[in-house]
This record gives structure tokens, C-alpha cells and sequence, in this order.
């Protein structure tokens, strides 16, 4: 349990590390490494050792770990951004935001009436902090690539939360929601394409524009 | 006997200092490649400049001189308290880390203080950031004194220095190393070989003082950075386990690691813009509120 609780600190601190990076880049490289911390958490949870767990965990860590990051580095270069300039909530503010939103994730999991094997784990303060940080990322930044990343991290954070259901729930689910997830953001990267084509630029703001 | 350890203590302190900031320009020169000046080249300096006559502006009242050497003092006597591995601290009683913190804050109200005599505007430019970044990178440090302190369930540096290996170590090994380099005006916070930017912020505060005073200043910076590496050594590894002989060899050990630890980063990277220093100042304390939970964790 420890070396999972560990796994989960870990991933709870790039979650701030997301926050508080302005290059696109280091944000995309922050949400692979959640992704594959993520992967391999059903291996240490599982204690018999299942193929098709273990297929699940590598598809999972390749999946959020390679897969997705190249499609959305493609994106990034497709569209000659690097960073993100003005967004709606600066770094500062959303780090705090994050930090206050970890620490009160971890004081609200204390109150809930959970299993007492789940007691002392930190799944469920890690599931709220992700999903938290993944609303600021989405709500205050202006580039598409960033909500991208935010919403990645948004589900990195229902994944948490649904390895607590791991002995009861099909993995097929989760696999289902994997493939879902990168056919996404598949699309997404095409999309990023096409607004920059015709926006000159991925400001999310510059679409409430109509324009001819 | 106490008063033989007394001088041995402050001997190690007052001496050993100047040598820090040498190594660190050692491993810089080492990485690029040149030979670059001597390991001893602080203690050359400072004996020079304490033959040298005193320039002083005539807008300065006598506290241009007055500020280095009350700076200087309080280094010094923050110094005094915190204990140095095996031969422990000359002043240790109930409450010494918040003396502690004053005496840094009361050695940085000198030193900017000082500075504002000269009535250059540069320079009050500089003292306006050096408070700026003061005020983050102290909470940083008031939070790793509290995880400290919380850990050990005392407020005396004497016993807080103890603490056992865990993942709040980890945490606050992160954010003091951190506080460092903001304290000591080391890149990327400040770059400590620039003279004529509009970007520096130690250096400027200095630039007017000459002769001795200036020495007063460089040997107390030195100092700060010392301090700075003993408490970070101490406060992360669990000096209590070990031997005498282990815990000194260990802190001189810890403290050369870190010192290089400055020196690579300084010749890794580059100063950050002025914009995301803040950024940077608030992960250092997000780390020590985060080291400090997880002891509160350890400890209820």
C-alpha cells in the first residue's frame, strides 16, 4: 500500500507541476508521466498477477504515456505553439489554487465513510485533487493544447477513483474508455490543426468570433 | 573546555565560510572548462579590501557603514545558535529557531538599509527586490522550521535537527534547497557574477560600499550560505544515528554536495526572467507546507 501511496504523491505533484509550467511542452510531459504512474498502479493493486491486467496496465501506460503526448506533440508543432501567454488564471494563482485543492482533497477523503482498506490509501484524496486540477486547467487556460491537457488530467483523476471498484468492475471498461480517450484525442489534434488554419492562432477566446 | 569548543565552533564558522563560495566558482569554472580563479580567492579578496580605505557618498549618514556591520553581527549570531553535527551550537535554549529567523531578517533590514544610504536610485532598486523576493522565500523557511519542529515536537534547533528519514525529508530537502538559492541570491533567482545588468539584486546593493565595509558584507554572505547548507544537511539527514566522528564526516560530506549542487546549477542554468521567480518562490513553499502536512500526517 505504501509504494501505491507513493505512486499517488507522486502523481498528485505533477498535477501541480502542470500548473505551474507555462511551456506546453513540460505540461504535456507532466500529463504522460501521470498517465504511466497511472498505468502501473493496477499492477501494484492487484495482487495476483492476471494477463489481462497486466495487458490493460501496459495498454494504459502506452496509451496516456506515448500515444496520446505524440499526438499532442504533433498538434504543438503543427500549430508552432510553445507556451501559453496570457491565460485567464495566472501561474501563481492556479497553483495555489491547486495546492488548496489537493490539501482539501486529502481533508474531505478523511471525512467519507470509505472502506477501511481504502482508509489509509491516498486514492481518493489523489482522484479529487487530479479532477480539481484538471477543472483550473481547463477553465484558465487559453490554449487549446492546455484544456487538452487539463481534460487528460480531468480523467486521470475518474481512473484513480475507478481503480478503488478494480476487483469489481470489467477492466473491459476501462480499456473501452482508453481506446475513447485516444480516438479523442485523435480527433482533437486535427481539430487544433484546423483552427489554426483558419484563426491564425489557437486562442480559444478568438473563437466566439463569427467571422466570414 | 567549554571555552576552547566556543572558539572552535566560531573559528569553524568565521573561517571555513569564504572557502564555500570558492568551491562553487571551482566546480563553475570545472564545467566550462576553464581553470578559473583560486579556491581561496574570497580570502584574498577580503584581505584586501580590509586595507582599503573607505568611499563614502555624501548623502550617507554613518549608517552605510553601521548597516554591514549589524548584518554582519547578526549572521554571525545566528551562526552561534545553530549546532554543527557532532560539536553542537554555543547558544541553545527554548525558542532559538525563531531567533534565528529574526537575526537572518534583521541582517537583510541592514544590509538593504545600507544600501538605501548611498541615495542612488539603483540601488534602492536593488533593496526593493531583495525584500520582494524576502517575503516568500521566509515563509518557505518559516513552514520548514515548522515541519522541523513538528516532527520533533520541540523548538530548539538543538533537537529539532533530528529528524528521521520520511517523505516530508524529501519534500523539505526540495524547498530549503530552494530557499537557498533565492537567500544567497544564486541563479536562478540572481546571478551572482553580474555587474552591470538592470537585473541584479545583491550585487546592486553593494555596488557603493568599498574597503572594509564591502568586506563586512562579502564574508557575511558567505556566511549566510553556510548556514544555509548546514541547516538544509541537517535537517534532512537523520544526524542523530550516527557516530561523532560519522555525523561530521557526513555533515562535511552533505555540506560539499550541496555547495557543488549551487555550482552545477549555476553552470546548468540560466537565470530565470524576473516574472517567474515568483512562480518558483511559491513551489518552495507549496513544498514546505506539503513537507509540513505529511509530518502533521506522521505526527496525529
Amino acid at each position: 500500500m505504501l509504494d501505491l501511496n507513493l505512486l499517488i504523491g507522486l502523481a498528485m505533484g505533477l498535477n501541480l507541476v502542470a500548473l505551474g509550467s507555462s511551456r506546453l511542452p513540460s505540461i504535456i510531459r507532466a500529463t504522460a508521466l501521470q498517465g504511466v504512474l497511472l498505468g502501473v498502479m493496477p499492477l501494484l493493486l492487484e495482487h495476483d498477477l492476471d494477463w489481462r491486467v497486466a495487458a490493460v496496465a501496459l495498454a494504459t501506460a502506452i496509451g496516456k504515456g506515448v500515444v496520446i503526448p505524440g499526438l499532442l506533440r504533433r498538434a504543438m508543432r503543427a500549430a508552432h505553439i510553445e507556451r501559453e501567454i496570457e491565460p485567464y488564471i495566472g501561474f501563481v494563482p492556479s497553483l495555489l489554487l491547486g495546492a488548496l485543492g489537493t490539501i482539501a482533497a486529502v481533508a474531505v477523503a478523511r471525512q467519507l465513510p470509505l472502506l477501511p482498506e481504502h482508509a489509509r490509501s491516498l486514492l481518493v484524496p489523489g482522484a479529487l485533487a487530479s479532477i480539481l486540477t484538471g477543472f483550473v486547467l481547463l477553465i484558465g487556460r487559453v490554449k487549446a493544447i492546455s484544456q487538452v491537457c487539463g481534460y487528460l488530467i480531468f480523467e486521470n483523476g475518474i481512473y484513480l477513483f475507478g481503480l478503488l471498484l478494480i476487483s469489481s468492475t470489467p477492466l473491459l471498461v476501462e480499456a473501452g474508455v482508453l481506446l475513447d480517450l485516444t480516438v479523442g484525442i485523435f480527433v482533437i489534434g486535427i481539430i487544433v490543426d484546423r483552427i489554426q488554419r483558419a484563426f491564425d492562432s489557437l486562442d480559444t477566446r478568438k473563437l466566439t468570433a463569427l467571422r466570414e | 573546555m567549554s571555552l576552547l569548543a566556543f572558539v572552535l565552533r566560531l573559528a569553524c564558522w568565521v573561517l571555513l565560510a569564504p572557502l564555500l563560495p570558492g568551491i562553487i566558482n571551482k566546480v563553475k569554472a570545472w564545467v566550462a572548462g576553464r581553470r578559473g580563479p583560486p579556491v581561496l580567492q574570497l580570502y584574498y579578496d577580503l584581505a584586501r579590501l580590509a586595507r582599503k580605505q573607505v568611499v563614502m557618498s555624501t548623502l550617507a549618514s554613518p549608517a552605510f557603514i553601521v548597516g554591514p556591520a549589524v548584518a554582519w553581527v547578526a549572521v554571525l549570531s545566528a551562526m552561534m545558535m545553530v549546532p554543527l553535527g557532532p560539536l553542537g551550537a554555543s547558544l541553545s535554549f527554548r525558542g532559538d529557531m525563531i531567533l534565528v529567523l529574526y537575526l537572518l531578517a534583521l541582517a537583510r533590514f541592514a544590509i538593504t538599509w545600507a544600501a538605501m544610504e548611498t541615495g542612488s536610485a539603483f540601488e534602492g532598486m536593488g533593496a526593493a527586490r531583495e525584500v520582494s523576493y524576502a517575503v516568500l522565500a521566509e515563509a518557505a523557511m518559516i513552514a520548514a522550521m515548522l515541519t522541523l519542529s513538528v516532527q520533533s515536537g520541540s523548538v530548539s534547533l538543538a533537537t529539532m535537527l533530528t529528524p528521521t528519514v520520511g517523505t516530508s525529508a524529501v519534500l523539505l530537502a526540495a524547498g530549503l534547497f530552494t530557499v537557498l538559492l533565492a537567500e544567497n541570491c544564486r541563479v536562478p533567482f540572481d546571478d551572482p557574477n553580474t555587474h552591470l545588468e538592470l537585473t541584479m539584486i545583491h550585487e546592486v546593493m553593494v555596488l557603493d560600499h568599498s574597503g572594509p565595509p564591502l568586506a563586512a558584507v562579502l564574508h557575511g554572505a558567505s556566511m549566510k550560505l553556510m548556514l544555509f547548507a548546514v541547516l538544509l544537511t541537517q535537517a534532512v539527514l537523520p544526524m542523530g544515528t550516527y557516530s561523532p566522528f560519522g555525523a561530521a564526516a557526513v555533515l562535511l560530506a552533505g555540506v560539499l554536495v550541496v555547495i557543488v549542487g549551487v555550482g552545477l546549477i549555476e553552470s546548468l542554468l540560466a537565470r530565470f526572467a524576473f516574472r517567474r521567480v515568483p512562480l518558483l518562490l511559491t513551489t518552495s513553499v507549496l513544498l514546505c507546507v506539503f513537507a509540513l502536512l505529511v509530518a502533521w500526517q506522521g505526527a496525529a
